[in-house]
């Protein structure tokens, strides 16, 4: 068995570089709206609100919904 | 890199939402169907008419199901790799794999166990039209309210961690978590809404199912995070180097 040149220590001994919280932020945002809308249309859009009328995104989605966890009917 | 990361967090949440797809497919759905006829049974003695299938019952438990899966993947996979950018570097030295794997774990434990411990996941055939909006209300204070309680629990016992060491302050954490989840579980208002002739077998089973596929989903999600994360994160892994 031979090793190279590289550190025997893992890279998880040292303390990583956290990433810059302004660089994050944007990001952050980004993702969590993003989030919102798609676990809003999967949990509980034609629920107990409705964007879009009818029955068929519920209805669609039905199964899922239960099995998620998600008030349904 | 928090760009990156979020787009590999939505990836791996799809490829975990495929896994939890198939097992609520084979373990979810046959319970689904048994509720549903329990359901048929009941509004026919009681001499309702058939509600009419908007869509059919084979595209609700495939493509359906698939796509609620996917979404709810793609949306806690994002979640995930943002909490998992914010955490990186400042939990402590874990390697990218390892932490993916710790805050899967958390994840399930705030957004589902606690959560569905309160509002259990319910088949077709439990639950009335009518409280929809409280149950929908109820049920996402909960998640909320799951959050902050991890949240400050977390914060909490870092800074007794501090002062009185790793296992103090750790049980410290733990003990505060355990005992502001029962304030705020014992807050809000019961739902119970079982028919009393639902057969309790079907309805343990669902919810086994609904558990067992969030099992699936926060694990593998966790799992493959770790290394798409570790190929951005650890750059020398990748055969690039670049300061800082």
């Amino acid at each position: 068995m031979s090793y190279g040149f590289s550190s025997p220590v893992p890279a998880s001994a040292a303390m990583p570089d956290a990433i810059p919280l302004r660089a994050l932020l944007p990001w952050a945002v980004f993702g969590l709206v993003l989030s919102m809308v798609l676990l809003y249309f999967v949990g509980a859009e034609q629920g107990a609100t409705a964007l879009v009328s009818g029955h068929a995104v519920h209805e669609f989605v039905h199964d899922g919904r239960h099995l998620l966890g998600f008030p349904c009917h | 890199m928090a760009g990156r990361l979020l787009a590999r967090g939505m990836i791996a949440g799809l490829l975990a939402a495929c896994l939890a797809f198939l097992f609520a497919r084979v373990f979810g759905e046959p319970q689904v169907n048994l509720s549903i006829a329990f359901e048929t049974a009941r509004d026919a003695a009681a001499g309702m008419a058939a509600e009419p299938e908007i869509v059919s019952r084979s595209v609700q438990a495939s493509f359906g199901l698939f796509t609620a899966a996917a979404l709810y993947g793609a949306a806690y996979g994002g979640i995930f790799a943002i909490v998992f950018a914010l955490a990186y570097g400042r939990v402590g030295r874990i390697s990218p794999r390892a932490l993916a794997l710790l805050l899967a774990g958390a994840g399930f434990l705030t957004f589902v166990l606690i959560p569905d411990l309160k509002y259990p996941p319910n088949p077709p055939a439990v639950g009335q039209e009518g409280t929809i909006g409280l149950r929908t209300a109820t049920y996402f204070e909960m998640i909320v309210l799951s959050l902050c309680v991890m949240g400050l629990s977390i914060l909490v016992g870092r800074r007794l961690t501090q002062r009185f060491g790793q296992w103090n302050g750790t049980l410290c954490g733990v003990g505060l978590f355990v005992v502001l989840t029962a304030l705020v579980q014992g807050g809000l208002p019961d739902i119970n809404e079982v028919p009393a002739d639902f057969p309790a077998i079907v309805l343990w089973r669902f919810r086994e199912a609904a558990i067992g596929m969030q099992i699936v989903l926060w694990g593998a999600l966790g799992l493959i995070f770790g290394p798409l994360a570790a190929a951005v994160l650890t750059p020398s892994v990748a055969g690039r180097h670049r300061a800082g």
